[in-house]
């Protein structure tokens, strides 16, 4: 078996095609990672145990699961009850829903940290608990995070060729047909393994950044 | 004679098998000064954290300024206020925090302006302009545009007395607001508080333990002990000539512990 450059050079376009997807499907899944994450764990927090026990079941139950059989279940079970989505609305909120189940974690540790002054102080103000959710403790609770949440999001996007397998044609289910039409795998999964390290390295100098921007906020 | 600003009636508060306060009853008139003091644990500060409704009530009433603060009619009866109640009855009380509780991500002139903005609509440029008024009334002025972690705790404190009076209460609420202060911080704060109260005509509960600055400051000094207001009187007779053994102890305590009375 040899490397065979010509070969690399002809697929690049096709697998070009499949990267943007899977850079799609991570930033949308963490977008929905991030403002789910944020409604679970202000659910988690309710005073009515209805809404906190119930959410934090689902949660349990979600993170007790793998990904690949919830991506299934969204893709091939929901048609069944006429839920039927494109295999990339799909996988986003797949994805998403199981990340937010994480970073749900990070938000309530964030929001905890929070002294209960802060909450004592808007109330003496007169804020709304809307205005002191919005304008006093996630404003201190978000940036210490910033950096957990980021982890989660490089995590996220290197299971995104779990995606494949509900068709979406991200990066190595490009990588996969090009290797089954030309039964040549060595390029495609190597260079599916190039794009993928290329982006994580990028995104680990970019997490030190955010640690050291984020992460110590002194009082 | 007027009326009184707060009447407090048989108010008992319980942490599970803790009894804080036991059927605390006392009243407040309009402008009045007041002063709390007592040993810790005495449920002073309970009670101003209860008029501020940080604390739930386990029995008894509250009116301030002729309505109920935990209740609401409903009917002829008396139901539990809901938190629109409660919200339209803390525009009327202000508080000051023993550990300041500034918003760290805020810079002092933002702390200020924050609630007038958000809960009474006033412009920004007005909100700024009382701002900086009252920051100049407290000697923070010039640093309107520092962070609360650039602060000394004494000038945090006097930001975060700048920043309630910003929402114009009747009611100021005064947590031993010196407890948490290196003693060559205390006299600043103090000061600041002296003119406010020879300044205006707001109702202010002080808990302290700074003896001769309640004996300055307040028109009536309360003695709190087990949940209960033991003796009260004007602060010469408390000071002076505490008629109750439980005060005379505690005094005596104080001035042992180098509080200067």
């Amino acid at each position: 078996m040899e490397w065979d450059w010509e070969f690399v050079w002809q697929i690049m376009p096709t697998l070009l095609e499949g990267f943007k997807i899977t850079i799609l499907a991570t930033v949308l899944g963490a977008a929905v990672a991030a403002v789910l994450g944020l409604a679970i764990a202000i659910a988690r927090r309710s005073p009515v145990t209805a809404i906190s026990r119930t959410v934090g079941f689902i949660c349990e139950f979600i993170r007790g699961t793998p990904l690949l059989v919830q991506l299934y279940f969204i893709f091939y079970v929901l048609p069944d009850i006429g839920i039927r989505l494109p295999p990339l609305v799909a996988g986003v909120i797949g994805i998403g829903l199981h990340y937010a189940t994480y970073t749900a974690e990070v938000y309530r540790a964030g929001i905890e940290n929070v002294p209960r002054g802060q909450w004592e102080a808007a109330k003496a103000a007169n804020l709304t608990t809307r205005q002191a959710w919005i304008h006093v403790v996630l404003p201190q609770a978000v940036p210490p995070m910033i950096p957990a949440l980021a982890n989660y999001f490089i995590a996220m996007f290197k299971e995104t060729p779990l995606l494949s397998a509900i068709t979406v044609l991200e990066l190595m289910n490009q990588a996969k047909s090009i290797a089954n039409s030309n039964y040549r795998y060595i390029e495609p999964m190597t260079l599916v393994g190039v794009f993928f390290l290329a982006v994580s390295l990028v995104s680990v100098v970019g997490l030190r950044w955010l640690e050291e921007r984020y992460a110590r906020m002194d009082d | 004679m007027a009326s009184p600003i707060i009447r407090i009636d048989n108010i008992v508060k319980r942490y599970g098998p803790l009894t804080v306060l036991d059927g605390l009853s006392m009243d407040v008139m309009p402008g009045e000064k007041l002063a709390l003091i007592g040993p810790s644990g005495s449920g002073k500060t309970t009670i101003l954290r209860i008029l501020m409704t940080l604390e739930t009530i386990s029995g008894g009433h509250i009116e301030v300024d002729g309505e109920q603060l935990y209740h609401m009619k409903k009917g002829a009866d008396l139901a539990p206020a809901d938190e629109a109640h409660l919200h339209r009855m803390r525009k009327k009380i202000g508080m000051v925090f023993q550990h300041f509780n500034l918003f760290p991500h805020k810079c002092v002139l933002d702390n200020v302006t924050l609630a007038p903005i958000l809960t009474q609509g006033v412009k920004k440029a007005d909100a700024e302009k009382r701002a900086m008024e009252l920051l100049d009334m407290v000697g923070m002025a010039d640093k309107a545009k520092s962070v609360p972690a650039q602060l000394s705790g004494g000038q945090k404190q006097r930001v975060a007395i700048a920043r309630a009076l910003a929402l114009s209460p009747k009611i100021m609420l005064f947590d031993e607001v010196t407890s948490a202060l290196d003693p060559e911080l205390v006299e600043e704060v103090l000061n600041v508080m002296k003119r406010l109260a020879a300044e205006t005509d707001m109702t202010m509960l002080l808990v302290t333990h700074e003896m001769g600055f309640a004996s300055d400051f307040a028109d009536r000094v309360l003695f709190f002990d087990r949940g209960k207001i033991v003796e009260e009187g004007r602060p010469q007779e408390i000071f002076r000539n505490p008629r109750q053994e439980r005060t005379q102890t505690f005094l005596r305590k104080i001035i042992a512990a180098g509080h200067r009375v």
